[in-house]
């Protein structure tokens, strides 16, 4: 077991902050978006498919790039929550929970849009003319029914932004204690001259973490499984 | 009184459908598949509007599309039972049933629950999730749900179609109880002769979208609109009488329609009591003369009044004592005996004949 120094260990911890905020930051806007592509058909339902899929296609750095012109201090966002909330984006743990979140989204939605999509309507039909009203049959069906989905989301959404580097990198830069997460330290302890044991342990940590996720995930759905047994 | 009047076009289908149905009671919408009769379940219970339409039930309008009143689903209280039952896989079978209870915002709640679970036997399940359900138990579990919910009005939407034959047995006779005990008027969809015949007071006939006749069953059963959709060999009478003499003896039972006695072969019947039975017009057979020592129990003076000629045999009307009965025999013996109407016979009627066929027991009218 090797020794890990006081700086992993913040790596550590900051890398779990901003995963677990880039989840909950994320997850609100992803069930809501999931359920209008899932149930709804509007005008430009096709460019929001496309839209919130982008991120998955293009460079992470493009992303970090966008980031920086949207939320950065000048920019059109970044300026007004600065001013309004006194909210910083850049250079900071926020930011860094902002930027996973962005490019995490598509891969939220897609799962938690495939397990609405595997709800009988009739269900909802069903609910109507037993007298539950549009969000009551939201809360009391279809969100408990999405429920598997959801799952498999947060946790394919939290060890994505674990690992989340160009995006971070690029929007909130590499500052230690604030934005530098395991991949971020990971990449530091390489550039640095006789960093190579201190990169071992980063990626044995990295390893450990990603491997711990896909247990609980696997467990996860197992225990869904025998709960709603298909 | 349910009064319905709907217009609808869905690519290639239309239906323009307008019956009105007595209440409380059984109404049953039947057709061959294809007829409208899933169209006609969303439209009633408010889960599809019509392009025109006008829907009434007891004196309150759901629906007028003309003055713009369209009373939702959530709000119509017409409680549905499907027929893949759509029970919340997610919750136990008690939650399944408080699910409408719970959500009856004010309205009055005649129907406890523990009179539902004791009508529908449901006791033993309340705590079994979804899944462990057998098919009739699911059915049960959703007619609970849905009389739970307070409905002004009940909709059956073929809730046997997807259990097998022998197991229908086991969920009809609780339809009955309902129907029986509870006072919430029912339209059931089906497709199944059989069980109009058991649970249906009226009948409204279907066919691709259209209303074609419609009427109490004792009625209907005499029509030839019918006869051409269930066909020939299915083609009876429905008699409704009480049980007025019981040999146990010789296990005959003697029921009275009106000016008409029958004898009928003995089941679980009660002296008094009011039952409905079924006589197949193949089980019926016409003899120009009384004939003496036959089997048949029951042989009855009778006046031809129609020939329906269906599909290669002849349905006899027959006027037997101010009741109508049906015969059903061949071209051969038409011809042979000259039967014509106007011309006076007797009807030969099998004890078993309607022991044979489905028996139905109703309590006595207060």
């Amino acid at each position: 077991m090797p020794m890990f120094t006081p700086d992993e260990w913040q790596a550590l911890r900051l890398s779990l902050e901003v995963a677990a905020r880039s989840v909950l930051l994320s997850l609100p806007f992803a069930i809501a978006v999931a359920w209008l592509l899932a149930r709804r058909r509007f005008l430009g339902r096709t460019l929001l498919d496309a839209a919130i899929h982008l991120p998955l296609v293009l460079p992470p750095v493009v992303v970090g790039y966008f980031l920086l012109l949207i939320f950065g201090t000048r920019g059109a966002v970044g300026a007004w929550l600065n001013e309004q909330f006194g909210l910083r984006l850049v250079f900071t743990t926020a930011g860094a929970a902002l930027a996973t979140a962005v490019m995490s989204f598509p891969l939220v939605v897609r799962a938690i849009r495939l397990s609405i999509e595997n709800i009988d309507p009739g269900l909802e039909a069903a609910a109507r003319t037993l007298g539950a009203r549009a969000w009551d049959r939201f809360f009391s069906i279809t969100l408990p029914l999405t429920l598997p989905g959801i799952l498999a989301g947060v946790i394919v959404a939290f060890s994505a932004s674990l690992g989340e580097f160009g995006a971070v990198i690029t929007f909130v830069s590499n500052i230690p204690g604030e934005t530098r997460t395991l991949p971020l330290a990971l990449y530091t302890a390489i550039q640095t001259p006789d960093g190579d044991a201190a990169a071992v342990r980063i990626a044995a940590l990295s390893v450990s973490l990603g491997l711990a996720g896909l247990l609980l995930s696997e467990w996860l759905a197992r225990s869904v499984r025998r709960r709603f047994g298909s | 009184m349910l009064e319905f009047d709907c217009s609808l076009k869905r690519g290639d289908f239309s239906l323009e459908v307008a019956f009105s149905a007595p209440s409380p009671g059984v109404t049953a919408l039947f057709g061959r598949s294809g007829a409208g009769k899933s169209t006609l379940v969303s439209l009633l219970s408010g889960l599809a509007t019509p392009a025109r339409g006008r829907i009434v039930l007891e004196g309150t309008v759901l629906l007028d599309t003309a003055s713009g009143i369209n009373v939702t689903a959530e709000d119509r209280a017409v409680g549905c039972v499907f027929q893949d039952a759509r029970l919340f896989p997610h919750l136990d079978v008690r939650h399944n049933l408080e699910y409408g209870l719970r959500r009856i915002r004010g309205r009055e709640a005649p129907i406890g629950f523990d009179l539902i679970v004791d009508l529908l036997g449901l006791a033993a399940l309340l705590a079994r999730r979804i899944r462990e359900l057998s098919g009739g138990e699911r059915q049960r579990v959703a007619l609970g749900r849905a009389l739970l919910a307070q409905p002004r009005l009940l909709l059956l939407d073929e809730p046997l179609a997807s259990i097998d034959a022998e197991r229908r047995d086991e969920v009809l006779p609780y339809f009955e109880r309902l129907r029986d005990e509870l006072r919430v008027p029912i339209v059931y969809v089906s497709h199944d002769f059989d069980e109009v015949l058991r649970l249906a007071d009226h009948l409204v006939l279907l066919d691709r979208g259209r209303m074609i006749a419609s009427g109490s069953v004792r009625e209907m059963c005499l029509s030839e609109e019918l006869h051409a959709i269930v066909g020939a060999g299915v083609a009876g009478t429905v008699l409704e009488g009480t049980v007025e003499r019981i040999d146990s003896g010789a296990r005959l039972a003697t029921i009275r329609c009106g000016e008409l006695a029958l004898r009928i072969a003995l089941t679980q019947l009660e002296i008094d009591s009011r039952v409905r039975l079924y006589v197949p017009a193949d089980d019926v057979l016409i003899a120009l003369e009384a004939p003496r020592q036959v089997s048949a129990r029951n042989v009855l003076p009778v006046e031809i009044t129609r020939l329906e000629v269906l599909n290669g045999s002849v349905l006899i009307h027959l006027a037997a004592a101010g009741t109508s009965l049906l015969a059903r025999i061949t071209h051969s013996a038409v011809r042979e005996l000259d039967l014509a109407p106007g011309k006076r016979c007797f009807a030969l009627v099998k004890a078993v004949a309607a022991q044979g066929r489905r028996f139905d027991r109703r309590p006595a009218a207060p």
